[in-house]
């Protein structure tokens, strides 16, 4: 029955609509649409994007490890490599920290009414059709060096994935109970 | 129904749906919640319109090719529902000037407007160079336990902060 869902295209654009309105709600009703709350993030003065992001991995983490474990589920981690994943991803926090939106909440920004989102929304579409441009260039390159593959926490240790997936619950439930002590 | 006309939820609520939805879009659409791809898409899309059909091509085109799917209408979903939750609360409302950075750097739309463009282009070129953004590697890699996932957070936040301290403390009065 899932697996004919997730076997119909037509279908799954419908679900893709269902699940985005969902999580357009819920980064609005969480305040992470408004450029103050993100730029506040960034500059260690309101922790709700920390809080927003420990909760759903916590609960993402347990719930879809759990939906593996019962066969439910396959799970899709991304290849990487230290050329694609660290430089990229400091490019994108250079952005990021420019923007104060990321393309998720810059969408949901626009819906409620923020101009400055919608021209960075225009920025990620010419950013990322440069980077189409030079791909091809990139690719046997720099975006190769230092491969990890689709490695996951638990593959590189070894180890059944319960096996980190409590320890970093535990952590990062930790780490939320000390930033609500800190009155942060 | 005060849930639905409230401004703004407890952060911990918003977090527990959000995680609830990563299960939902894993055992309904075998996907994790991304949002960047759906900017390559897009911009495939409208350089298709000018450039024709030799833009799919372009190696990166193959492998991402600009069409409609599952992603895409995510994103579009996000818009959807960001606007109806503004709506029940009556926060809906166009603004230029984003009041943090009216504080800091005036409320002219011209300066804020090229800034937001900028750190637009970097970021679109950074997330399609990194192959995910806070979504796709902070949020659905981290929950899978991919290093991929974890390593990109730690540098979208370290260079985030970075840049954000940067521009405030440096320029910022």
């Amino acid at each position: 029955m899932l697996k004919r869902l997730q076997g119909n295209s037509r279908a799954q654009l419908w679900v893709g609509l269902l699940l985005g309105i969902a999580f357009g709600f819920l980064l609005q009703k969480g305040g992470v649409t408004n450029y103050d709350v993100i730029i506040g993030q960034l500059l260690w003065r309101d922790f709700t994007v920390v809080k927003i992001m420990l909760t759903a991995v916590i609960v993402g983490t347990i719930g879809v490890h759990a939906l593996k474990s019962l066969g439910l589920a396959d799970l899709h981690p991304k290849p990487g490599s230290v050329g694609m994943t660290v430089i990229g991803g400091l490019i994108f926090g250079v952005g990021f920290g420019v923007l104060g939106y990321c393309p998720g909440t810059v969408a949901g920004a626009i819906a409620q009414g923020e101009l400055d989102a919608l021209v960075g929304a225009v920025g990620i579409l010419i950013g990322a059709g440069l980077f189409a441009a030079v791909y091809h260039r990139l690719q046997p390159g720099i975006l190769s060096r230092g491969s990890f593959g689709d490695l996951t926490l638990p593959r590189l240790f070894r180890v059944n994935h319960w096996v980190v997936v409590v320890p970093v619950v535990i952590v990062l439930v930790g780490l939320l109970a000390w930033i609500e002590s800190a009155g942060l | 129904m005060d849930w639905l006309t409230m401004e703004r939820w407890s952060p911990y609520a918003a977090g527990i749906g959000i995680g609830i939805l990563s299960w939902l879009a894993f055992l309904l659409s075998d996907k994790p919640i991304g949002c960047s791809t759906a900017f390559a898409r897009t911009s495939g899309m409208i350089e298709r319109l000018f450039a024709g059909a030799r833009v799919n091509e372009k190696p990166y085109y193959k492998l991402f090719r600009p069409e409609i799917d599952w992603e895409w209408m995510l994103v579009v979903g996000v818009i959807v529902g960001a606007f109806i939750s503004a709506q029940l609360a009556g926060t809906f409302h166009p603004r230029w000037v984003p009041d943090h950075w009216a504080e800091a750097f005036g409320s002219a739309p011209p300066v804020r407007l090229i800034v937001a463009l900028l750190g637009g282009i970097l970021m679109g070129f950074g997330a399609r160079w990194a192959n995910g953004c806070t979504s796709g590697h902070g949020i659905s890699g981290s929950l899978q336990l991919a290093v991929s996932g974890w390593i990109a957070a730690a540098c979208f936040f370290l260079a985030g902060i970075a840049t954000a301290m940067l521009i405030y403390r440096g320029f910022g009065s």
